[in-house]
C-alpha cells in the first residue's frame, strides 16, 4: 500500500537577524535558524507515526510544514501523491485541505473565547461546505459532540465553561468536522493531567480505530508515544536521527541520543535498574555544532563526529539511523 | 526538642473567600516531615499542592489565607509569625526552589552577587568567606568553572544551570528543610534527570529535608521517601514511596498509576478515570472523589473519610474503614473493576 | 460516557450573565466610579437634552438682551433669579451656555474617537495580522504621525481649509475639521495597542486552526482576532475621550475652533478670559468647572474599565 504522507528531505530555515540598522552598527552577520533539516519519512494508512524530541529539535516546524501552516524552505510534502507545494491552486489545495487536520498543544489557546463551541465546530463544515442547510449542521455538530464524549447541548456553551480536558475534546471534535483522513497531533496532551490524558489518549485511538484515521502524533514523551505510535522517529537540533519501529525502538535503541532519552525517563516500577547519568544540555540551534550535533554529549564520539555529519542510513523500509558510531559498529 | 519532627502540619485550611462564598482550596490536610527525608506532595493541576507550600512558608496570595490548622518547625508554631520573623525563616531555616528559575532570580545581579547577599543576610561570614562558600557551593551543584561565573548575569545561563544556580541559592543559608515547587516542569526530560538526581543528591549531603511538590509520579518515584497524594486540597493518601506507587490503595491514586503510561506497557488502552477534578466551587459532599470513583457506595456520598492507617500508610477512604483488606488491590484488579 | 461533560453552568441568558459578570460587580465596589458615571450621564442628558432643559436659548438672538449682560451669579448681589450662574458679555445665560456646549464638546469629542477608534483598529488588525511590509509602512507612518503635536495638525489643517473655503463657508465647516484633526492625533494609539494585541492573537491556535481550513486572512482577521483585541480599544476609547474634549477645548480657546455663535466649552472660557480680571470671573469659571468635572469624570470611568477588563489587577 503506498503510504499516505511522504515527506522527502524537509528544511526550513528562519531568518533570525537581528534589524538591519543593528547589524551596521555592530557588525553583526545575519543569523539563521535551522529549524528543520533534511527530514524524510512516510505514514501509512491507518499508522501513527510519531515524531519525539525536545525543545528546539524542531518537531513542530516539521508539524506546522506538513499541514501548511508554515512553507518549507526545501523538499517536499506529498499526501496521497499530491505535492503540496505544486498544488497551490485552489481546488487541489481545498480538496487536499479538507483531508488534514489537526489538534493543538494548549486547549487553552486554541478555542476562540468568543465564540460558543457550536460555532467553532461548524466553521470547518461551513468552510468547506459539506453539508446543506442550518438544521444540517447542526445536527452533524451535535453529532460531533457525541463522538468526543460530549453532550450535544454542550455547544451553546462558551469554551471558557469547559475544563482542560473537554477543551481538547471540542478540538477533536473540530479537526474531525471535515472528514479528515489525515491528522496531526502536536503535544496534544502535553497541558493536560495525567488522569486526562489518559481519557483523551484513549479517544484518540479509539477515533482512529473507527474512522481508519493517520496519525502524525508530535511530544516530547517517550511513554506517551510508546503507548501511540506504531513507529517513532526521533529529532536532534532540527534533524532525524533515528525512526525505528515503536517496539525495537525502546528494546533496542541505536542512536546514542535516543538510549540517552530512555536513560532520563524516571523509572516508575522503582526496579531500582541500574542508570547512567545524563549529562549536557541541548546546545543553542542558532550555533549548532560542526560534525554530528550530538557529539559534545555523546560517549561514543571520535574525531571524524566532530567533523563530518554522518548521514542518515536506511535499514531496513522506513526505518534508520544517523551515527558514524552506529555505522562503524562501535555502538 | 528532638521528639518533634523537622515539620509538622495539622489540619491546616487554605481559604479564599470570594463574593460567592469561600472557596476551601485546601481542606484540613496533616503530615509531617521527618529530618533528612524527602516528601513527596503529587497531584493534580487544582489538587491544591503548590498552595500547600505556599502556605507552609507564608507566600499566600491574597484573598487566600490560612483559616485553620497549624504549621511547625521542629516544635515552634510558625504559620502566625508576623511577616518579619516570616522572612528570616524564609531563606535562613526553609529554602526554596520554584517552577521558573527566573522568579528566584533578579536579572539585574550576577548570580556571585545574589548568593553572596542571602548567605550574609542569614549567616555571620565575612564576604570573603562569603565568596568562597559561593564558589563553593556552584561547583558542588556542577557549575563548571564556577569561581569565573560568579560574574555572571541569570541570562547567561542555560535553563538547567540557571536551576542548578537556584538550588545553590536556596541551599547558600544551611536550611533545614527546602520547598521546592515542580522544579524539573519547565526543563527539557534530558535535563529534568540531572536536577532530580542533583536535587537529591545535595540535600543529602547538607543534611536538609526536602518537600518536593510536582505533578509527576516518575519524578516521585525516583526521588522521595513518603509521597502524600492530594486531591481536591485534600490528602487521598500518604505513606512510603514504595507503598503508594506498586500498591496504591485509594481508589483516585490506583486510577492515577493506571493512567501513567509506561515504557514497557503494550496495553492498547490505559486505565481512566471519568470526568476531572472537580472545581474549588462544587466540591461534592461526603468524599470529594465519590463522582468519579468504581467503589462508591452510600457512604462516601455523606461522610467525609478521614486518612486511617492502612499498612504504613494512611488512606483517606470509606472501603479502608469498612474492610481494610478489601482495598489492597493491584493494579489488574483495578482495571478489571474501572 | 456522554453524563462526563456535566452542565457545570446551565446556559445562561445574557442578562443573567451580565447582572453576574465580574465588571459589574467591580462597578458597583467603587464608589469612585459610580459617581464618576453618574457625573457622565448629568452631562451627556444636559447635552442631548440641551433645548428643553436650558432655561433660555443662548442662540436665539430674540431671547437675550444687553441689558442682561454680565450679571453675576443668582446667590450674590446684583445677581438675577432667572441667570443660576449669571451671564456673559452679550447677556447669554451662563448655565445654559455650559449646556449648549457640552453639546458641541462631546458631539466633537465623540466623533473623533469614533473616526479614530475606526481608522486605528483597522490599520493595527492589519499591520499586526499581515506583517513584514505592510506592518513596517504602517508602523512608521504612525510614528512619523507622533512627531507632530495634534494642536499642530490642528494649526495647519484649519489654515487650509480657510485657504480652500475661505473664511465665511469655514463656519459650515469647521466641526468636520475639528473632528478630522483632533482624530488624526488620536488614531497612532489605537493602531499601537491593536497591533500588539492582534500580535499576540495571531500567534494563538484558534488563528492557526482557521488558517488550516482555508479562511481567507481578512475574514479571520474580523470574526476571530478584532472581537478579541476589542477589549484594551475600548479602554482607550475611554481615555481619549476626554482627551479629545481638553483637544476641542484648548483649539476652541486659541480660537481655530468653533465660532463664537455656535460656543463649545472652550469658546465659553476664551470669551469669559477677557472679563476674568474685571471682575466678572463666572464668564470664564463656571464653563472651566465644567469641563474640568466632564474630563475628570470620563477619565475616572476610563480607568475603572481598564482595571475591570484586566484580569491580572483585579
Amino acid at each position: 500500500m503506498p503510504p499516505v504522507v511522504e515527506v522527502s528531505n524537509l528544511s526550513r530555515t528562519f531568518d533570525v537577524s537581528k534589524p538591519w540598522l543593528n547589524r551596521v552598527l555592530e557588525r553583526a552577520p545575519k543569523a539563521y535558524l535551522k529549524a528543520a533539516q533534511d527530514i524524510s519519512f512516510s505514514i501509512g494508512k491507518g499508522e501513527t507515526f510519531a515524531l519525539v524530541g525536545e525543545s528546539g529539535s524542531g518537531k513542530s516546524t516539521v508539524a506546522k510544514m506538513v499541514v501548511g501552516l508554515l512553507a518549507a524552505s526545501e523538499g517536499e510534502i506529498r499526501i496521497d501523491g499530491v505535492d503540496m507545494r505544486k498544488s497551490r491552486n485552489t481546488a487541489a489545495m481545498r480538496g487536499l485541505r479538507r483531508r488534514i487536520q489537526m489538534i493543538f498543544q494548549d486547549p487553552y489557546a486554541s478555542l476562540n473565547p468568543r465564540w460558543r463551541v457550536d460555532r467553532i465546530i461548524a466553521e470547518p463544515i461551513r468552510a468547506f461546505g459539506l453539508e446543506r442547510g442550518e438544521q444540517a449542521i447542526s445536527a452533524r455538530v451535535g453529532e460531533l459532540l457525541e463522538l468526543v464524549r460530549l453532550n450535544p447541548r454542550d455547544g451553546a456553551k462558551y469554551p471558557h465553561e469547559f475544563s482542560g480536558g473537554q477543551r481538547q475534546r471540542i478540538c477533536i471534535a473540530r479537526a474531525l468536522a471535515s472528514r479528515p483522513e489525515f491528522i496531526v497531533c502536536d503535544e496534544p496532551t502535553s497541558a493536560l493531567d495525567v488522569s486526562v490524558q489518559a481519557q483523551i489518549l484513549n479517544l484518540m485511538r479509539d477515533l482512529q480505530d473507527e474512522f481508519g484515521l493517520t496519525y502524525l502524533f508530535i511530544s516530547h514523551d517517550l511513554a506517551v508515544v510508546r503507548h501511540m505510535a506504531a513507529r517513532i522517529g526521533v529529532m536532534y537540533l532540527g534533524r532525524l536521527v533515528e525512526v525505528a519501529k515503536a517496539g525495537e525502538l525502546f528494546g533496542n535503541p541505536q542512536h546514542p541520543y535516543t538510549r540517552m532519552l530512555l536513560e532520563a525517563i524516571p523509572d516508575l516500577n522503582m526496579t531500582g535498574r541500574p542508570r547512567k547519568a545524563v549529562e549536557g544540555e541541548i546546545p543553542n540551534p542558532i550555533n549548532p555544532p560542526p560534525g554530528c550535533s550530538f557529539h559534545p554529549r555523546c560517549p561514543l564520539a571520535n574525531e571524524r563526529c566532530r567533523i563530518e555529519r554522518p548521514a542518515f542510513l536506511t535499514r531496513q523500509p522506513a526505518t534508520g539511523v544517523a551515527c558514524h558510531a552506529v555505522e562503524e559498529g562501535r555502538a | 526538642m528532638s521528639e518533634h519532627p523537622l515539620l509538622s502540619v495539622r489540619d491546616l485550611k487554605v481559604d479564599f473567600p470570594t463574593r460567592r462564598g469561600t472557596l476551601k482550596a485546601i481542606d484540613g490536610i496533616s503530615f509531617d516531615i521527618a529530618r533528612g527525608e524527602i516528601l513527596g506532595v503529587v497531584g493534580e493541576s487544582g489538587a491544591g499542592k503548590s498552595l500547600t507550600g505556599s502556605a507552609i512558608i507564608g507566600l499566600l496570595e491574597p484573598p487566600g489565607r490560612i483559616s485553620g490548622g497549624e504549621v511547625r518547625l521542629k516544635g515552634d508554631r510558625i504559620d502566625n509569625l508576623p511577616a518579619k520573623a516570616m522572612r528570616h525563616i524564609r531563606g535562613k531555616r526553609i529554602g526554596m526552589i520554584f517552577q521558573d528559575p527566573l522568579t528566584s532570580l533578579n536579572p539585574l545581579f550576577t548570580i556571585g552577587e545574589q548568593i553572596v547577599e542571602t548567605i550574609m543576610a542569614h549567616l555571620p561570614v565575612s564576604e570573603r568567606e562569603a565568596r568562597e562558600r559561593a564558589v563553593h557551593l556552584l561547583d558542588e551543584v556542577g557549575i563548571p568553572a564556577a569561581s569565573q561565573r560568579l560574574g555572571a548575569y541569570p541570562h547567561q545561563f542555560s535553563g538547567g544551570m540557571r536551576q542548578r544556580v537556584v538550588i545553590a541559592l536556596a541551599l547558600c543559608a544551611e536550611p533545614e528543610l527546602v520547598i521546592a515547587d515542580e522544579p524539573t516542569t519547565a526543563l527539557d526530560v534530558s535535563v529534568q534527570a540531572q536536577i532530580i538526581r542533583l536535587l537529591k543528591r545535595i540535600c543529602r549531603d547538607h543534611g536538609a529535608s526536602v518537600m518536593l511538590i510536582t505533578h509527576d509520579m516518575g519524578v516521585i518515584a525516583e526521588t522521595c521517601d513518603r509521597v502524600a497524594v492530594m486531591y481536591s486540597g485534600r490528602i487521598a493518601e500518604i505513606g512510603p514511596v514504595a507503598d503508594v506507587v506498586r500498591a496504591p490503595r485509594h481508589p483516585y491514586t490506583i486510577g492515577l498509576m493506571g493512567a501513567i503510561p509506561t515504557l514497557d506497557a503494550t496495553e492498547d488502552r490505559l486505565t481512566q478515570i471519568p470526568g476531572s477534578m472537580p472545581r474549588l466551587d462544587a466540591i461534592p459532599s461526603g468524599c470529594a472523589f465519590n463522582p468519579r470513583c468504581a467503589h462508591v457506595f452510600a457512604r462516601c456520598r455523606q461522610e467525609r473519610p478521614e486518612p486511617i492507617d492502612v499498612g504504613s500508610s494512611k488512606v483517606a477512604c470509606w472501603l479502608a474503614e469498612e474492610d481494610g483488606s478489601r482495598t489492597i488491590v493491584d493494579k489488574k484488579k483495578a482495571d478489571q473493576l474501572s | 460516557m456522554t453524563e462526563m461533560a456535566s452542565p457545570r453552568t446551565a446556559a445562561t441568558s445574557r442578562i443573567a450573565r451580565l447582572l453576574d459578570s465580574d465588571i459589574l460587580h467591580s462597578f458597583l465596589r467603587s464608589k469612585v466610579t459610580i459617581a464618576a458615571a453618574f457625573l457622565t450621564l448629568l452631562f451627556f442628558a444636559g447635552a442631548i437634552f440641551a433645548p428643553i432643559v436650558a432655561p433660555h436659548d443662548p442662540f436665539d438672538l430674540a431671547g437675550i438682551s444687553i441689558l442682561d449682560a454680565r450679571l453675576p451669579p443668582a446667590w450674590m448681589e446684583g445677581g438675577d433669579a432667572r441667570f443660576l450662574l449669571g451671564t456673559d458679555d452679550q447677556g447669554r445665560d451662563v448655565f445654559s451656555a455650559i449646556l449648549y456646549g457640552s453639546r458641541i464638546s462631546l458631539a466633537v469629542g465623540f466623533m473623533s474617537v469614533i473616526l479614530a477608534a475606526t481608522v486605528g483598529i483597522l490599520l493595527g488588525l492589519t499591520a499586526g495580522y499581515m506583517g513584514g511590509r505592510i506592518d513596517a509602512f504602517i508602523m512608521r507612518i504612525a510614528e512619523v504621525q507622533l512627531t507632530f503635536p495634534a494642536i499642530l495638525i490642528a494649526l495647519l489643517i484649519d489654515g487650509a481649509a480657510r485657504g480652500i473655503f475661505g473664511n465665511l463657508d469655514r463656519e459650515k465647516y469647521v466641526f468636520w475639521i475639528l473632528v478630522f484633526s483632533i482624530s488624526l492625533s488620536l488614531w497612532v494609539q489605537f493602531a499601537r495597542t491593536v497591533r500588539g494585541s492582534t500580535l499576540v492573537e495571531r500567534g494563538k491556535e484558534y488563528v492557526q486552526a482557521a488558517r488550516l481550513i482555508g479562511i481567507p486572512p481578512f475574514l479571520i482577521m474580523i470574526r476571530h482576532v478584532l472581537p478579541n483585541v476589542l477589549g484594551p480599544a475600548l479602554v482607550i476609547a475611554t481615555i481619549n475621550l476626554a482627551l479629545a474634549i481638553i483637544t476641542e477645548a484648548t483649539l476652541s480657546f486659541l480660537g481655530v475652533g468653533v465660532p463664537p455663535t455656535q460656543p463649545s466649552l472652550g469658546t465659553l472660557i476664551r470669551i469669559g478670559n477677557d472679563f476674568l480680571f474685571s471682575g466678572e470671573w463666572w464668564i470664564a469659571i463656571f464653563p472651566g468647572a465644567a469641563l474640568a468635572l466632564l474630563v475628570l469624570a470620563v477619565n475616572l470611568l476610563g480607568d475603572w474599565l481598564r482595571d475591570a477588563l484586566n484580569p491580572k489587577l483585579r
